[in-house]
């Protein structure tokens, strides 16, 4: 009874024009409810990967498929949350949380239902008439996950959200993002730098390796969800933590 | 507080400074050629003896820079809208419109009157020439450099072009497009000024500034000169500070350049 695989990945390769080969040689299946992570020096093209999964840019090989058909095709059941917050800073909170419905002309009575719960979500209820400048960095990026969860996606794509946070900002999101995926169970593709955030964060961490960037291998972890502060203190966690730090420095000396 | 006493006080002081060099001037002049410079007091009395005409005047030349100015909002819009669909269309019309910009619009100015006809017409004509081009650059350069994160945003979410523009690129670019009206305010009275010089005498209006200008000077009164100048940059003021007032309306509650404080 196996489920149909929701992003699938066969051979695909990536280059840019002419340019030097992006991606090359992957392959994999997720399926719904995984939270990859993936991990890898820079410029291993893991924020390519994302883009092909976005429909963002065309694969130059292979083929990619997202619910069954090519990622531009894709019915829009995704979201996308990037490095930076990415808000319109002429739209206040509530009104960049509508942004994506208001493109796909929802009416109103949906799209402000749909941003309350959103921003409540996250933890911004009260906030809702602030602009952007009157926001701090953990509470931008906040409205800009708000954002992303409006559209209630089947998949979420998230290019290293968290990174221009402090330490203390960037773990209490990680168990808000946690707690908020237990509410929606979205599948969710996470690249970040930090292995901390990825072995919290990620039931599947896929790890690249660079020139050209390729799959390297990828490593279950098995700590059981629902993964809290706690986690972090556990020994099975901090065990994994070191053991795939030590894999990726590997990697990179070669 | 103290600053805000220097901040009113240093300028008061620079203009104190100035009117006292003025003076200066005036009185190491040889008694013969003291008509050559009037007194800060005879601008001020030309002021007063001339009022009735300078503010007929004025509101001529107010009328066709104002005409001017907001033909050169629109259509400078609407040309940067076009410019931003794509750099083939900036190619092709970019050397066009420099040469435009650097094409002394006086020249013109008599076939213009032809043309359009004298007067206002002509006056809104030339200030348009003179207005447009800081607006249609700045407000292009604005549609074009919009956030490259927030187009891909715009692109994941199979946002239509008609979204991607009006959405998107338009409020990114008010900005842009207020820094060119700034410098067009700037330059509408001036051009109102010289258009009615060259072609606005004939209106049957009794003219603008511009006539005046004509007028005094065929007169040698210098000291009337000297007030259709202040008139002129009086006007140049609250075209300013309309500008400047409009786009506080616009942009006050997002934009950095009006950070507050207290937020």
């Amino acid at each position: 009874m196996a489920v149909p695989p929701l992003v699938e990945f066969r051979d695909v390769a990536k280059r840019y024009g002419n340019g030097p080969t992006v991606l090359q040689g992957i392959s994999f299946a997720a399926q719904p409810g995984d939270f990859i992570a993936l991990i890898g020096p820079s410029g291993c093209g893991k924020s390519t990967l994302l883009r092909l999964i976005a429909g963002l840019s065309p694969v130059s090989g292979g083929t990619a498929t997202v619910e069954g058909a090519p990622p531009e095709n894709a019915p829009p059941d995704l979201a996308f949350i990037f490095q930076e917050p990415t808000l319109l800073p002429w739209l206040t909170a509530a009104k960049n949380v509508e942004v994506p419905l208001r493109l796909r002309r929802a009416p109103t009575a949906t799209r402000t239902r749909a941003c309350r719960d959103a921003l409540t979500l996250v933890g911004l209820a009260g906030r809702e008439r602030a602009y952007p400048r009157q926001l701090s960095g953990g509470q931008k990026m906040r409205v800009s996950i708000a954002r992303a969860l409006s559209l209630a996606p089947k998949i979420l794509l998230l290019d290293e959200p968290f990174g221009a946070l402090d330490e203390i900002t960037r773990e209490h999101l990680n168990e808000e993002l946690l707690a908020i995926r237990q509410q929606q169970g979205w599948t969710a593709f996470f690249v970040t730098h930090s292995v901390a955030e990825a072995v919290f964060l990620s039931n599947r961490l896929f790890v690249f390796a660079a020139n050209p960037g390729r799959l390297h291998g990828e490593i279950r972890i098995d700590l059981p969800y629902p993964r809290t502060a706690e986690t972090r203190l556990s020994h099975a966690y901090q065990e994994r933590v070191a053991e795939i730090s030590r894999l990726l420095r590997s990697i990179e000396n070669t | 507080m103290p600053r805000r006493l220097l901040s009113l006080l240093l300028p008061a002081a620079t203009g104190a400074l100035f009117l006292a060099l003025w003076y200066a001037v005036y009185f190491s002049l040889s008694a013969d050629n003291r008509f050559l410079l009037p007194t800060p007091g005879e601008v001020w009395s030309a002021l007063r003896d001339n009022r009735t005409v300078l503010f007929r005047a004025t509101l001529n030349t107010a009328e066709g820079a104002l005409l001017g100015f907001g033909l050169s909002a629109c259509v400078s819009f609407v040309l940067a809208l076009g410019l931003s669909l794509s750099s083939l269309v900036r190619v092709s019309l970019y050397p066009y419109l420099m040469i435009l910009q650097m094409t002394p619009v006086i020249v013109f100015a008599p076939v213009l009157v032809l043309w359009v006809g004298p007067g206002v017409k002509s006056v809104t004509v030339i200030t348009f020439l003179i207005c447009f081009f800081p607006v249609v650059v700045n407000t292009t350069q604005g549609l074009v450099s919009t956030d490259r994160n927030l187009v891909d945003l715009f692109r994941m979410y199979k946002a239509s072009r008609w979204q991607e523009v009006f959405l998107l690129r338009v409020p990114a670019a008010a900005p842009y497009f207020f820094t060119g009206m700034r410098i067009a305010a700037v330059l509408a009275p001036i051009g109102a000024l010289v258009g009615d010089y060259t072609a606005g005498s004939s209106g049957g209006d009794g003219g603008g500034l511009g006539f005046q200008t004509i007028i005094y000077s065929s007169q040698a009164q210098y000291a009337a000169l000297f007030a259709t100048a202040a008139v002129t940059c009086l006007l140049g003021f609250v075209f300013v500070m309309a500008v400047l007032a409009l786009s506080w309306l616009a942009l006050h509650k997002w934009h950095d350049s009006f950070e507050r404080s207290d937020v």
